[in-house]
């Protein structure tokens, strides 16, 4: 094939069921070299699951998929040579202290005693892990160990990396080390293929997004394409006297479109295609004598995504989703 | 270091944006580890788990332990007409226990890798697909040793003197590990089946204890009801440790040991490559 060298992952028709439930079924992804995709989807809706057959870590039922270049049933070995697992599914030695850890994964990888030793030294320091390098991973928290998961995988500079929903349950400042660290992966050349939960994550970081739902991927493009596709972003505007709602509503169905009155009395909101609409409405809402509490332009969130793609929110999906049945797999 | 690196570095409290690059760019890839390097670096990842979490092997010499000092100085006289005969009896009986309690803890180790998701991270790997299976068996080998010299230098304190010497005690040493060895297969298959390490040390001790009564460990089985001793007779444990006694008083039936190699082979040859299977399809 004459585009393998610009494609990190060539996949067609991937499926994959547990007992019913098709848990991936026909996805095609298409991942060009030294980018970040980044597959959206709620719990459940098959995400693991495919990155887990990408991996080779189960073999699909149906469709093939090229990773690197390399066929992911006949061709696996190569495959694991050239990626490492981030995230949920991969994980480090619980057991074992952080120095250790890195020292393993080195020795697997075909290193010397003494080169691994010095890399894991390396990491360690620029991971931020120096200090807590002889303690066990049991007794580190939830962000370092994230770190020290991510270190894991960087052993060996891997030419591309799967990193499934790798700030889930991390403070904001965690996310943001594994965001940057992310990106100075990107920087380096690896390619990324990221799965996440939350939209902004996807939109700070991938250049590319498949929305991920019941197995299949339900729409595709840039972030940006993404959200416009959503109907873009809401301004939501608090009044500081409700009985103004109605002069509020009328400036900002002239200068924005749609506006919604919101449970809140003193409350409404209206979609706004770009931010700099948004600050003239709220101009125009000024010179009119609206006396404004407080303003946001809020992101579509991925819920509000979903349910423009879907029709049915991100949060409870349907029970034959078999999302526990994915959960299971991915133990 | 490009700018762009500088400037956010100094957005990141915990890591160093340009070392992470520095880290990152520094690699080139090394050849592919070798089958037997793979094998050794899990069998050195057990060994410090041995370190690291020592009281795991606590917990299984804990009652072997409590066993051969109570049955020995409670029983001893009743069974056997004095606590020196008795020991002579059960110290063997009681080594085998001990080293096949500790085959459980194989499988609760695969299980916690499993539960804790490493094994993936393992499995991703470019490197020999049983490395980590043949690697950990390594480590267990050290703790299924610990278990066993355990409860032989317990037993030459409380005055054990076989008749075979050190060179007995240690074939009959070396014997219960070969048997424990194949045993383990059996509980890193369950190991790999079941949902919790919880559930595996359950099923392994609930497996364990009663066939070990059920033997010649503790008692003479010509004083059981008829078929009673029967079973005890076919258990292989009894096998087992009739040929450890033999070992250690230096009048051993080949045929005893024959028996206790087969058996192994068998568990072997039945649960090695089902363990191997069930890992390799994950």
């Amino acid at each position: 094939m004459t585009t393998a060298s610009s494609l990190a992952i060539e996949a067609t028709g991937l499926v994959k069921a547990f007992g019913e439930t098709r848990a991936v079924d026909g996805v095609d992804l298409t991942v060009r070299t030294g980018s970040v995709y980044g597959v959206l989807g709620p719990n459940g809706a098959g995400k693991t699951t495919v990155i887990r057959m990408l991996a080779t870590l189960i073999s699909p039922d149906a469709g093939t998929a090229r990773v690197l270049g390399h066929d992911i049933v006949d061709d696996a070995h190569a495959v694991r040579r050239a990626v490492t697992l981030t995230g949920q599914l991969a994980s480090v030695d619980q057991d074992l202290t952080g120095r250790e850890n890195l020292i393993l994964l080195g020795r697997l990888l075909g290193l010397g005693r003494r080169a691994a030793k010095d890399r894991a030294d390396e990491l360690l320091a620029a991971f931020g892990l120096s200090e807590a390098a002889g303690r066990l991973v049991k007794h580190y928290s939830g962000g370092m160990r994230r770190r020290l998961d991510v270190a894991a995988s960087i052993v060996v500079t891997p030419e591309l990396m799967f990193l499934d929903e790798p700030t889930t349950g991390l403070d904001p400042r965690s996310r943001n080390q594994v965001w940057s660290i992310v990106r100075a992966l990107v920087a380096e050349g690896t390619t990324i293929l990221l799965c996440t939960q939350y939209l902004e994550e996807a939109d700070q970081l991938a250049d590319g997004i498949a929305v991920i739902d019941n197995g299949r991927v339900i729409a595709e493009g840039t972030p940006a394409q993404l959200k416009a596709s959503v109907g873009s972003a809401a301004l939501h505007v608090r009044l500081l006297d409700p009985e103004q709602r109605p002069e509020a509503e009328r400036v900002l169905r002239l200068t924005l479109g749609p506006v919604t009155l919101e449970p809140d009395p003193a409350a409404l909101s209206a979609t706004c295609p770009h931010a700099d609409r948004g600050a003239e409405a709220v101009a125009q809402l000024a010179r009119s004598g609206v006396r404004i509490a407080g303003f946001s332009l809020g992101q579509p969130s991925l819920d509000e995504v979903f349910l423009a793609l879907t029709g049915h929110p991100a949060e409870a999906p349907p029970p034959e989703q078999g999302s526990s049945i994915e959960e299971k797999q991915a133990v | 270091m490009s700018t762009d690196a500088t400037t956010q570095a100094a957005s990141t409290t915990g890591s160093d944006e340009a070392a992470v690059r520095r880290a990152i760019s520094s690699t080139p890839r090394p050849p592919q580890a070798g089958a037997l390097s793979a094998a050794l670096t899990f069998g050195w990842r057990g060994m410090l788990k041995v370190k690291h979490v020592p009281e795991q092997l606590v917990d299984v010499t804990i009652t072997p332990v409590m066993l051969i000092v109570l049955f020995t100085y409670l029983f001893g006289g009743a069974i056997a007409g004095s606590t020196a005969e008795y020991l002579d009896y059960i110290l063997p009986g009681i080594l085998v226990m001990s080293v096949l309690l500790t085959t459980v803890y194989s499988g609760i180790a695969l299980n916690t890798d499993l539960t804790t998701g490493v094994v993936d991270r393992f499995r991703s790997l470019p490197v020999w697909r049983p490395a980590p299976l043949v690697g950990s068996l390594l480590g267990d080998s050290v703790r299924y040793l610990i278990a066993g010299t355990v409860i032989i230098v317990l037993g030459v304190i409380m005055g054990y003197r076989p008749a075979a010497g050190a060179g007995g005690m240690l074939l009959a040493l070396a014997l219960v590990v070969v048997f424990a060895f194949a045993l383990s297969w059996v509980f890193t298959t369950i190991g790999l089946v079941m949902r919790s390490p919880n559930a595996v040390m359950m099923t392994g001790f609930v497996a364990i204890f009663p066939l070990t009564f059920l033997s010649n460990v503790f008692v003479d089985p010509t004083t059981l009801p008829g078929p009673l001793e029967a079973f005890v007779n076919v258990n292989p444990i009894s096998t087992l440790a009739t040929a450890s006694r033999g070992l250690m008083e230096g009048h051993a039936v080949a045929g005893d040991i024959a028996v206790v190699l087969a058996v192994a082979a068998g568990l072997t040859v039945v649960f090695a490559p089902l363990t191997t299977r069930l890992y390799g399809k994950g």
